[in-house]
């Protein structure tokens, strides 16, 4: 019965999907591809499940490699590698290797440059996100690794409903009342703690036990957005110190709810974009978690990115699944109030395709930055928009 | 009940896997012998350099060998002709898991069939990635179990431990899928799924599989599949229709076809790994040399340890149809093989 249930999902979304698909009638933006970095035999990368780029143009890809261990012998099934951060300058020459062996690289998720270009990567299976400063020092930790991991595993929850890595976990003790600042009180949706209300799926709980985070961003007086996850379905903010502030989103259909979200920006005036991906959608949020407006005209956001001020751009990747080339694959340009401004690229192998994206960079406008899950590279895409696609 | 049923299925699948790799002599009768020689010390390995399980074995149009196998990670190393260690490929590869085949192209690109990560990947002859078929299951999966239970739905790009990849003329790519699926996918030079036969459940019928375990493509573009478990090498033209059925040369782990003019197909009936049941050492372990028809010309060898014996043979390359190279899993070692020429090596 559950696997005919799958099965029924898994044929309901590639009908979705391809209605969607047929939905992208946009005008073709012109664009040109080549590889961001020069690879060779001995500078390789696997999956580029995250790539962004620094003020200065150098380009960090956190991408998964080597291969991830669960040792057996002992107390714990302990885990360790199989995700490694690079850095490369502009031209795609490697520079270094940043945080070899890091306890918390697992599986690569996502890497973003801040304003102060300090590199910020999301690992989903440590659960961790880690903040390394311009020199490549880690300077501040979110979120703890599981002690163990689950062996055998359990089925991969794809509706990333309550499914946790590590079981019967207790959620930590709500803050002590008036301790927890101005915004002290649980957002609606979060969970009470202890004895509290039953948290709604997905809501996760306060502070940083995330199960399986997306993505990081960061408002113009430096709070931390973190997307929790494939496994929760939440928004969690903390203050520029990193102190936790409030949770938002639980899972499900929903305005301020979520299936999946995958990816985060804010604009200049402090607007947050998030790519909702099982949805279909992005969803519009204030710096409170107040939902503002969604558009639904992007097929699935794998992967989202915003241009510079002063005017600024969105660019989305409906990206195809890992197990089809065969529809989908395109990235949309649009602008901050949802107008889709034009299309490029489908799925596939060549340059100038693309397998299944997992990471945009715009910093310049009309030069991104692709990472692909699908192909172990990053492609460094010029857009040479006609006039009425800018 | 659910644990009962999973138990079940377990003990089918362990049955069955027994029943799968169970080998057979051969039906052909009165197959000339093939003299032969191994090169001894063909290999000269540094003292840090050494074999495990030696799952694929390739050369480039150089002449250089390249050896995909298992040791405490899966490793390729590359060779050059005089076989002197060159230098290990893509060590720590996200592609590199569990080592099942290593193919080279025409124009030198360099290929490898991992088992443990379902992937496929394509190398230039430089040794840069240039193409990933297939996807790692994500990490974050956890540890799995084998056998998994049900097999997968028969996907489009996703493989169930695949075997083994050839090209036909054009460049198309074909992958033999494998231990869990039971399928030939065919692809474009470009990666796209064209069209495949089989599907995800074992078979014995013909268009079906048991254990796809090998495939070679010849310069029409014929495609020769080691039907493994069901003793019989499946040739299909290059839309995946079937042509013949060659049925008397035991159980083929390995097949391969020389390039040039006059194109020979080999086909191994290996010994089974840890030569059990005991006797089927005594009527495995030799190696068929045919013409493409199906006739066959000679064999050679036979199960066992020593030089110039074969432990369960899982790679051959045969750039040279009289001297191949010959990987084998329970022996850690590669062997060059010269075949001897004999009136019967020249029967057309």
């Amino acid at each position: 019965m559950k696997r005919l249930l799958f099965v029924s999902l898994a044929a309901a979304t590639i009908a979705l999907g391809v209605t969607a698909s047929a939905q992208l009638n946009f005008p073709e933006i012109p664009y040109d591809a080549v590889d961001a970095l020069q690879l060779t035999r001995d500078v390789y990368i696997g999956e580029a499940a995250g790539v962004a780029a620094n003020s200065k143009g150098d380009i960090f890809v956190y991408t998964r490699l080597g291969t991830p261990v669960i040792t057996t012998a002992g107390a714990r099934n302990v885990s360790h590698g199989g995700s490694r951060l690079f850095q490369f300058d502009r031209t795609g020459k490697f520079v270094r290797e940043i945080g070899q062996g890091a306890y918390g690289f697992l599986e690569a998720q996502q890497v973003r440059v801040d304003r102060q270009d300090n590199v910020w990567v999301v690992d989903q299976m440590s659960n961790q996100v880690i903040k390394f400063d311009p020199n490549g020092r880690v300077q501040m930790i979110f979120g703890r690794k599981p002690e163990a991991m689950r062996v055998p595993n359990l089925p991969l929850n794809t509706l990333a409903d309550t499914y946790a890595l590590v079981p019967n976990r207790p959620a930590p003790p709500a803050a002590p009342a008036g301790g927890a600042g101005p915004a002290g009180a649980p957002a609606a949706g979060a969970p009470a703690g202890r004895g509290g209300a039953p948290p709604l799926p997905g809501a996760g709980p306060p502070g940083e036990n995330f199960n399986r985070p997306t993505d990081v961003a960061w408002d113009s007086t430096g709070n931390i957005y973190i997307t929790d996850g494939y496994g929760n379905s939440r928004i969690a903010k903390y203050d520029p110190n990193g102190k936790w502030i409030k949770n938002w989103g639980s899972t499900g259909t929903a305005t301020g709810q979520f299936r999946v979200v995958k990816g985060i920006v804010v604009d200049a005036a402090n607007n947050i974009y998030v790519a909702d991906r099982d949805n279909r959608r992005i969803q519009v949020f204030d710096t409170e978690g107040n939902f503002k407006t969604q558009f639904r005209n992007v097929g699935a956001p794998w992967a989202i990115c915003i241009t510079p001020p002063p005017r600024q751009f969105l660019y989305v990747s409906n990206s195809n699944p890992p197990n089809n080339l065969d529809y989908d694959g395109e990235i949309v340009k649009m602008t901050l109030d949802g107008r889709i401004v034009g299309r490029f690229g489908r799925a596939g192998k060549l340059l100038k395709e693309f397998g299944t994206v997992n990471s945009l960079d715009c910093r310049s406008e009309n030069e991104l930055l692709v990472g692909e899950l699908g192909n172990w590279r990053v492609q460094r895409v010029t857009l040479k928009p006609a006039a009425g696609t800018q | 009940m659910k644990r009962y049923l999973v138990g079940c299925v377990a003990l089918a699948m362990l049955l069955m896997g027994v029943a799968g790799s169970a080998q057979n002599k051969a039906r052909a009768e009165n197959v000339p012998e093939i003299p032969f020689e191994s090169v001894p010390n063909f290999f000269k390995m540094p003292p840090d350099v050494y074999f495990g399980e030696s799952m694929g074995v390739a050369r480039n149009s150089k002449g250089n060998i390249f050896v995909y196998h298992r040791r405490d990670d899966t490793r390729l190393f590359e060779f050059d002709p005089n076989g002197n260690f060159v230098r290990e490929w893509l060590p720590n590869s996200y592609g590199h898991e569990f080592a099942h085949k290593v193919r080279v192209d025409r124009e030198d690109n360099v290929w490898v069939v991992d088992e443990g990560t379902n992937m496929i990947i394509k190398m230039s002859p430089e040794g840069r990635v240039l193409m990933v078929l297939g996807r790692r299951p994500e990490a974050v999966e956890g540890a799995v179990e084998t056998p998994q239970g049900d097999p997968p739905t028969d996907e489009r790009y996703l493989f169930g431990r695949p075997t083994d990849v050839g090209w036909d003329p054009q460049g198309n790519i074909f992958i033999s899928d494998g231990y869990i699926n039971h399928r030939v996918v065919k692809f474009d030079k470009n990666g796209r799924f064209v069209r495949k036969v089989g599907s995800n459940l074992r078979g014995s019928e013909p268009y079906q599989f048991n254990t796809p375990h090998s495939l070679a493509v010849d310069a029409q573009g014929n495609v020769y599949v080691a039907d493994r478990g069901n003793q019989r090498i499946q040739v299909f033209d290059n839309n995946l229709v079937l042509r013949a059925i060659y049925d008397n040369v035991g159980n083929p782990w390995e097949v391969c076809i020389s390039p040039g003019p006059h194109q020979y197909l080999y086909s191994s009936n290996s010994n089974p790994d840890s030569n059990t049941p005991a006797a089927s050492w005594d009527v495995t372990g030799e190696v068929y040399k045919m013409e493409l028809d199906g006739r066959i010309v000679g064999k050679f060898g036979r199960a066992g340890k020593q030089l110039g014996q074969f432990q369960t043979v899982h790679g051959i390359d045969c750039r040279n149809p009289d001297e191949l190279m010959i990987s084998e899993i329970s022996a850690w070692r590669v062997q060059k093989i010269i075949l001897r020429p004999t009136n019967t090596t020249s029967s057309r």
